[in-house]
């Protein structure tokens, strides 16, 4: 198939035409805005049959999902940052009441102070809200995420909403070659929702989403955790099946030159690609240098994630965002955490790097394996590039 | 006798259940006042069936026969909306506890 340039928001937006959802609600907010302004462009010039629901704010986009999503309708929105967040009390209700909303979030720090750039503030805050979350390193990668993510979400055993991610400005507005498949051949492989109750169905009538006080709201969150379980091999079947279609296969992460590595990264979204850049550097120079690039977050594929990590003697976790929690970042403690059972323990390090969209630089990575050649000598926490 | 509930295994996912179901469950037990009717004075309008937001006034063949107090929570929309006159209310409002 052809590649075009596409910014990530064009490439996330030419998804959501081909997906052509049932409805759409959404609220304009810097750097995504164009997902769904490109969106609404394909809905005026009759390209999709989308009920497209311009609401007053992002809490009411994503009600309006839930409420379109409950009626068995396949739903997906698109937000950042402050957007996110706005959106946080109604995110847990869609995972409870199970339902498969796919959004885009382009990644944009959390005021305050307010800033309108790159960090992960504003996913990491939605971690705990059983929402699939799939991280990307380009523009290609955003859209092969959104469509896959319209099935990780609606498989009967997950039935979860999900988040496809990019980094903001980064991927959303960087122009690349991205390319676009058939539109018949991503019908053909996302098919259709099939909704296991509908609250429009009058003949079949139910109640969703009533009090569920504390003799059964227990129970309803542990089959939440346990389909966030079941969604880790759902998304390799997904991303192989994917790869037989369209030549290009998904997994749970991405290992670059790791089996043999001394010295490793663990990094996620536009940061890995810096990364390749700095290991082909090192490793021709000898260096053995290697990169984990998580794509999923949650679920946190923990035993996946140890049997890559564990013959790697140093590691440098990179967080682009900070938990503020006086130990470090959310994907240093998820992955430090991981590694508690192994008997021979990596050295790991964690580095706070590129708060409200402060520029990540081949230097930076390299200063960070320079780092890990003396792992002994760092502090566990360490921030990349801010000044002191 | 202790009720078996189900667990999360057999639970239906995703807190969904039968509909109509609240009229199973007593939900009017908190009401701190409630709506009398008198059949004789009612002019049978319906306005109160239509406002009631508890689908709680009674209705046989088209006609008010009283309240579902089962479920009526006592908020006095009926009797606010109720257009009989002083001295011929069809429904007034009383304490549940004097």
């Amino acid at each position: 198939m052809p590649v075009v340039a596409k910014t990530g928001n064009e490439a996330m937006a030419e998804a959501m035409r081909q997906i052509n959802p049932d409805v759409v609600a959404a609220y304009p907010i810097t750097p995504a805005t164009e997902i769904v302004m490109i969106f609404a462009q394909f809905v005026a010039d009759g390209l999709v049959d989308t009920e497209y629901v311009p609401v007053e704010s992002e809490h009411s986009a994503i009600s309006a999902c839930v409420g379109a999503a409950a009626a068995g309708g396949r739903v997906m929105t698109g937000t950042s940052s402050q957007g996110l967040a706005l959106m946080y009390e109604i995110l847990p209700i869609a995972s409870a009441l199970r339902l498969p909303i796919v959004m885009s979030v382009v990644n944009r720090a959390l005021s305050g102070p307010i800033n309108i750039h790159c960090d992960h503030s504003d996913t990491m805050g939605g971690r705990d809200f059983g929402w699939i979350q799939l991280f990307s390193e380009n523009a290609q990668e955003a859209y092969d995420n959104v469509l896959q993510a319209i099935r990780i979400a609606e498989d009967p055993q997950v039935e979860l909403p999900a988040m496809a991610t990019t980094d903001g400005f980064i991927i959303s507005h960087g122009m690349e070659g991205v390319e676009v498949m058939e539109d018949q051949a991503v019908r053909e492989y996302i098919g259709e929702r099939k909704a296991k109750v509908s609250v429009l169905d009058v003949d079949n009538p139910v109640t969703l989403g009533a009090l569920d006080l504390q003799d059964y709201y227990f129970e309803h969150k542990r089959q939440v955790a346990e389909a966030m379980k079941q969604a880790a091999p759902v998304i390799v079947k997904v991303g192989k099946e994917f790869g037989k279609k369209f030549g290009r296969e998904y997994g749970l992460f991405e290992k670059y030159h790791l089996d043999d590595a001394e010295i490793a990264i663990v990094a996620l979204g536009s940061t890995c690609g810096t990364a390749k850049v700095v290991i082909d550097e090192l490793r021709s120079k000898g260096i053995k240098a290697g990169m984990l690039k998580i794509r999923v977050f949650r679920p946190f594929v923990a035993e996946e994630v140890v049997k890559a990590l564990s013959k790697v003697p140093a590691l440098a976790v990179l967080d682009r965002s900070d938990s503020y929690n006086a130990q470090g970042g959310p994907v240093f403690t998820e992955v430090r955490s991981a590694l508690y059972d192994l008997a021979n323990k990596p050295k790991i390090i964690n580095y706070i790097y590129g708060l409200g969209g402060r520029d990540i630089t081949v230097e930076d990575i390299h200063s960070v394996f320079a780092d890990l050649q003396k792992v002994d000598k760092k502090a566990q926490v360490n921030y990349l590039g801010v000044r002191e | 006798m202790k009720q078996e509930k189900p667990g999360w295994k057999s639970l239906p996912q995703g807190d969904v259940l039968g509909a109509g179901t609240a009229a199973q469950f007593k939900t009017g037990d908190w009401r701190s006042e409630k709506p009398i009717f008198y059949e004789d004075k009612c002019i049978q309008c319906l306005i109160c069936w239509i406002v009631c937001p508890d689908s709680s006034v009674n209705i046989k063949d088209g006609k008010v026969t009283g309240f579902d107090y089962d479920h009526c929570k006592g908020c006095g929309i009926c009797d606010h909306e109720c257009p009989t006159k002083p001295g011929k209310r069809a429904i007034t409002m009383e304490k549940e506890r004097k």
